[in-house]
């Protein structure tokens, strides 16, 4: 069979010719026909009922189904001839269409490059080309101008020095100028440690919240700006990507960054601790605990010791007095006072017995009938000696003498405040005492003579609140402790002589040294503030100490007590040596109770031994 | 009173300092010149004492220049031609603007330029002081040298980088002066000692950059203009040191091998001459032939007031640096195409080594692989095929720690696809008291001459031992302990039935109690110090507790790298005891 005509059985059927034109064959699209023949009937398109597979049929038998096209304008299957097929490849190679064109045919010029003696035209020469051009003469004059104003300069010769060339050869290292005396060089780049290295110790990797940390940090804040990372081999590093930022940073820092020339504290720190004296060179002072005195059941608040040191007696929260052996602990006398102790005094005239307590509003004067008979008895008789004056006097207090039941005990007189009293002291010669009062008007201090029996106030004005008040031991000084200074009275010639800056918070408890030249005061800011009283009015010294409270003098010995535990301070006072204040023992024992622990100190008055009485109800003897 | 009143901050450091802008407007300079000034002149803010007095009072946040280095910059040439270059820039655009074109290279040919030689003399007015200040010079031109060539600076900029950094290494590996090499994460850190000064400098690794957008690279090129500036001189200067030429040449000799065989020309020689250059495998040229009568044995100058264990001790020093300098002398190396060819081949020529490579990698290869003269061949690789025998593979970090440990290392450890041992920093000088890693320990002992390796296999094992015996004496310990208990409370059962029986009342036979002298005496110093303490100023105390703290902190910190060292070692061993274990079962 034909080939050709397997593909187009109804090709000769019908007439095959476009009559529609050049228009866009959508418009046949759903239509059987394309256009109409001379009669004006229907010119049918080719009958196209193929599927699939009759189309893979043919694509596979039809051996011309690949010149074969589709004529969009009749819609009949064309089989391109061989002539048709080259044109199509030498267009898809982009050749020409027409095989005999030559595109490189050789170039013929229209005018040849000799010279020729003929000219080309025949045109007579332009005028313009035998007169000189006045644009180009404007052109140049304004250049000539611009020359001769200096506004178009020549062109500068090349600059033939080399580029480098030995730059440092007339170095002479003392022409520096002065600007490089004030030249802070820059530091130079920290050097890398093991942690920074591909391939680091494992000691020096981050564990996991360690990773975890330094990602929270501030990157300002971080020690390290990287994290340590290990690889096997160095064909596994890869490349740092903050590199540029770091050459970058370090730029700014060169000209950015403010620079200051830092002296390096280059000291040993043992050098800093001063030198001090050895303690053992310094003995004797108490070391250890000796003795503990039971009894009281509350906080114990003072101590006080009688002159001779055989007795001691202690004030206590739970409202009694006791007296004490000091040699034995045993308590000879209890006396109770119906109130909270605030603070006790011994009368330090030693032919005198006899004991200062304040109990709430009043202060009683208590005999407490121990050691030499005679002795407590001449001080019975000295106060039963009194005579009342004729005419009574404004007093600011009450003398009221004890009971009978009260005398049993001991109490011989007490007087009569109008407030809370919260300290008595007495002055060295046993006859006159100081009382405070917790009071805001001028009537806070009071000083009282036991044998006459008469108070007086020795203030006109309230100059703050008073602490303490204390007397001079040998001259007739009377120092007045408010919260921030210590004002230091003359009593003979009644006016103020100094006043003290201790430079401390709240003053606690003021001490004097036995000699009288030096005053430590406390404060409950923890401070110990040192005077001299014949140098100035500032601390001659002031030391942070962890004490609340302060108190005792005698001897060289000062002491100095802390809130937990006990410290000793001691005074070295060498005529040829400045004097010194020393730590030397720390002693321990009291128990922490309520927060409170030793709430005060004292010293013996021949011996150095200290006493001190704590929150825990216990008073303890150092030896 | 007679005589003027006195203003506040007319006198003192008020008048010393001087604001930034303030400056600006002193110099009439825009910020971004400004900024180019300083950077090149290296002026520098300086932190004043007292910076409320200088700040008139207020404590705003400011910075203060010199009032003496603004007013030595009013005289600086430079300021002139940065206003020359902003005259032309607005005259080239406007002759841009107008399309006149003759103007415009008119224009372009007298281009103002200027030249920093002097601010590099007067910024360092010896050499030393530029051998000092050479750090970030380098650092940076080797960064340069790596960018790529597009647009984030000029192309004329990096490859005068290159050239500059390659010249330098060349002169490096002339004089032998490399010192330490330290492969770090960041880079490679290479200390050099020039002259006597320690010039320290690091380098990328060889990989694109990603370049961050939050870097000002103006900042960054004026540096750099600066620094080759310098750089160059100091090229300069150095070669002229050793006699070589400037800029280098390659030995005549050398430039021969290096020609290709087959007579195909590579490049021009204009071209391949910085490719050349940084091969560095050829040696430079001279001035004067080098003869080797010239090496002259250095006269010993005894200094006053030195003894003779000095001098021994200086002698001995020279010594094991020219052992150091001639390290690979006699080693011939080859380096694989996947080892970094540049630092290595720098590094191993610096100690005296041959180097070579494959010949597609680089010019400038002077042997094969098949070499049977090569003594190292570094890869790497996990594995090797096809091994040469009478060579050694090795990793590269041999290479590199060697050179730190200044000792030709055992190479079992750093064989192909080996765990290779920690590369620790040679930088870190461990003072009394700070942790030092146990290979560390190691290396100090191989360079004292002790061969400890063997020791510690041994005791590793008896360790192992050891620890056997150790969980046999606990289980002992336990049983002893319970006997113990029992005894305990028999006894107590005892005296229960004794107390039953006698008064409440009894006396217990006293202990004796043993007084430690040592501890006694030590509890009292310690006692007496805190006393003394107590009594510090308050100034004193401050210092001395930051101090303290200081070093508090530090024992803290070596503390804890030894226990995680520690731990780190245990699990290891636990691991391998198991690996054993399974192994044997």
């Amino acid at each position: 069979p034909c080939p050709a005509l397997t593909p187009l059985p109804s090709a000769p059927l019908q007439d095959i010719r476009n009559t529609v034109g050049n228009i866009p064959m959508e418009w046949y699209q759903d239509f059987p026909h394309i256009g109409y023949n001379l009669e004006g009937k229907r010119i049918y398109k080719p009958i196209r009922n193929k599927d699939e597979l009759d189309m893979f049929l043919e694509k596979m038998e039809n051996p011309d189904y690949w010149r074969t096209v589709q004529d969009k304008m009749t819609g009949a299957d064309i089989k391109l001839t061989d002539e048709q097929v080259d044109l199509v490849h030498r267009l898809q190679k982009g050749q020409f269409g027409d095989v005999h064109f030559n595109p490189y045919e050789p170039a013929v010029d229209f005018f040849t490059h000799e010279v020729m003696i003929h000219p080309v035209t025949n045109r007579p020469a332009d005028k313009r080309s035998f007169i000189p051009s006045l644009i180009e003469k404007e052109k140049v004059s304004k250049l000539v101008h611009a020359i001769k104003m200096g506004w178009i300069k020549p062109r500068k010769p090349k600059d033939d020095t080399p580029t480098y060339y030995d730059l440092w050869a007339h170095e002479d290292p003392n022409s520096i100028l002065g600007r490089h005396k004030m030249h802070v060089p820059a530091p130079k780049m920290k050097l890398p440690g093991h942690e920074e290295s591909y391939n680091p110790p494992p000691e020096y990797l981050l564990s996991e919240e360690e990773k975890l940390a330094w990602e929270q940090q501030e990157p300002a804040e971080r020690k390290l700006n990287f994290v340590p990372q290990q690889y096997r081999c160095l064909r596994a590093v890869p490349a740092y990507s903050r590199f540029i930022h770091e050459r970058f940073e370090r730029c700014l820092d060169l000209y950015l960054c403010p620079r200051q020339r830092k002296m390096r504290v280059n000291v040993d720190p043992e050098d800093l601790i001063p030198k001090l004296p050895k303690p053992r060179d310094l003995q004797p002072f108490p070391t250890t605990q000796a003795l503990v005195y039971r009894g009281h059941t509350s906080l114990v608040r003072c101590l006080s010791i009688s002159p001779s040191g055989q007795w001691l007696v202690s004030g206590s929260d739970d409202c009694t007095v006791r007296f004490w052996e000091v040699c034995t602990a045993r308590c000879m006398k209890t006396l109770p006072v119906g109130g909270v102790v605030k603070s006790v005094a011994w009368n330090p005239n030693p032919t005198i017995c006899l004991v200062a307590i304040c109990v709430e509003q009043s202060v009683l004067l208590v005999n407490p009938c121990l050691g030499d008979k005679l002795l407590y008895g001449a001080t019975d008789q000295l106060l039963e000696s009194y005579v009342a004056p004729e005419e009574e006097r404004v007093q600011p207090v009450q003398w009221v003498m004890a009971t009978m039941e009260e005398h049993s005990k001991g109490v011989r007189l007490v007087i009569q405040h109008s407030k809370a009293v919260k300290q008595v002291t007495w002055h060295g010669k046993g006859d006159y005492f100081a009382s405070v009062v917790s009071d805001n008007s001028n009537m806070q201090v009071l000083i009282h003579q036991t044998s006459k029996r008469w108070s007086q106030n020795p203030f006109r004005k309230s100059k703050g609140l008073v602490q303490c008040v204390l007397f001079h031991p040998i001259r007739p000084y009377f120092f007045v402790a408010t919260q921030r200074y210590v004002r230091v009275y003359n009593l003979l010639k009644q006016e103020l002589t100094k006043k003290l800056m201790t430079n401390c918070k709240w003053v606690s408890s003021m001490a004097i040294h036995p000699g009288g030249d030096n005053i430590i005061c406390g404060s409950y800011d923890s401070k110990l503030a040192w005077f001299d009283l014949d140098l100035s009015t500032r601390p001659y010294q002031l030391l942070r100490a962890c004490g609340v409270t302060l108190g005792g003098t005698p001897g060289r010995l000062e002491g100095g007590s802390q809130s937990p535990a006990l410290t000793c301070l001691l005074h070295h006072s060498d005529l040829l040596q400045n004097p010194l204040l020393v730590p030397v023992k720390v002693l321990k024992g009291h128990v922490l109770t309520l927060d409170l622990g030793v709430l005060d100190v004292l010293f013996h008055p021949t011996q150095p031994w200290v006493f001190s009485s704590g929150a825990d109800g216990t008073v303890r003897l150092y030896t | 009173m007679g005589g003027l009143e006195k203003k506040k901050y007319e006198r003192g450091s008020a008048t010393n300092y001087i604001t930034r802008n303030r400056a600006r407007k002193k110099l009439q300079l825009s910020l971004p010149d400004f900024r180019r000034l300083c950077i090149l002149k290296g002026i520098y803010p300086h932190e004043p004492k007292h910076k409320k007095k200088v700040n008139k009072g207020s404590t705003a946040a400011r910075t203060f220049y010199l009032l003496k280095d603004i007013k030595f910059l009013l005289h600086e040439p430079i300021v002139n031609k940065f206003r020359e270059y902003k005259v032309f820039v607005r005259k080239l655009r406007k002759a841009y603007g107008k399309s006149e074109w003759s103007t415009v290279d008119r224009l372009k040919n007298n281009k103002p330029t200027y030249k920093l030689d002097h601010i590099v003399k007067e910024r360092y007015p010896t050499f030393v002081d530029a051998l000092r200040d050479l750090d970030d010079a380098l650092s940076m031109c080797f960064l340069f040298s790596t960018f790529p060539r597009t647009g984030k600076c000029h192309v004329q900029t990096i490859q005068l980088c290159r050239r500059l950094a390659m010249e330098f290494l060349n002169y490096i590996i002339a004089s032998r002066s490399l010192r330490k090499v330290f492969l770090s994460i960041k880079g490679i850190y290479y200390q050099a000692e020039v002259l006597g000064q320690p010039v320290t400098w690091i380098t990328p690794y060889t990989f694109a950059h990603d370049h961050p957008t939050d870097v000002d690279y103006r900042v960054m090129a004026t540096f750099t203009e600066f620094y080759t500036t310098l750089l160059g001189f100091v090229n300069f200067r150095l070669y002229h040191s050793l006699n070589l030429l400037y800029p280098p040449k390659i030995d005549g000799q050398a430039d021969v091998e290096l020609k290709p065989a087959e007579g195909k020309e590579y490049a021009m020689d204009s071209e391949s001459y910085l490719e050349k250059l940084s091969a560095l495998s050829a040696s430079l040229a001279r001035v004067v032939a080098p003869t080797h009568e010239d090496e002259v044995e250095m006269d010993e100058f005894p200094v006053e007031g030195e003894t003779a264990e000095q001098m021994d001790a200086r002698k001995k020093e020279q010594d094991a640096l020219e052992k150091h300098k001639k390290l690979f002398e006699g080693l011939r190396f080859f380096l694989n195409r996947e080892v970094p060819r540049e630092p290595l081949a720098f590094i191993i020529r610096c100690f005296g080594g041959q180097v070579s490579w494959d010949k597609s990698l680089c010019i400038g290869a002077t042997y094969d692989v098949s070499n049977p003269s090569i003594t190292h061949q570094i890869v790497d690789r996990p594995r090797v095929e096809q091994q040469v025998v009478g060579r050694y593979y090795l990793q590269p970090q041999w290479v590199f720690d060697s050179v730190n440990a200044k000792l030709c290392l055992p190479v079992a450890d750093y064989f192909p696809g080996v765990l290779l041992p920690p590369h620790l920093s040679p930088f870190v000088t461990e003072q009394e008291g700070d942790y030092v890693p146990p290979e560390k320990l190691k290396l100090l002992a191989m360079q004292r001459g002790e061969n400890p390796d063997e020791e510690s296999e041994e005791e590793d094992e008896e360790e192992e031992d050891d620890n056997d015996k150790e969980e046999e004496e606990e289980e002992e310990e336990e049983d002893e302990s319970e006997k113990e208990e029992e005894m305990k409370l028999k006894k107590m059962e005892e005296q229960k039935t004794q107390s039953n029986k006698a008064l409440p009342v009894k006396v217990t036979a006293g202990k004796l109690r043993l007084e430690d002298r040592q501890r006694l005496e030590q509890e009292q110093q310690s006692e007496e110090k805190r006393l003394a303490i107590m009594m510090m100023k308050k100034r004193e105390k401050y210092l001395y507790k930051k101090i303290m703290f200081g070093k508090k902190r530090k024992v803290r910190e070596a503390n804890k790298l030894a226990a995680k060292r520690k731990a780190h070692d245990t699990a290891v061993k636990e691991e391998k005891k198991k690996s054993k274990k399974a192994r044997r079962a």
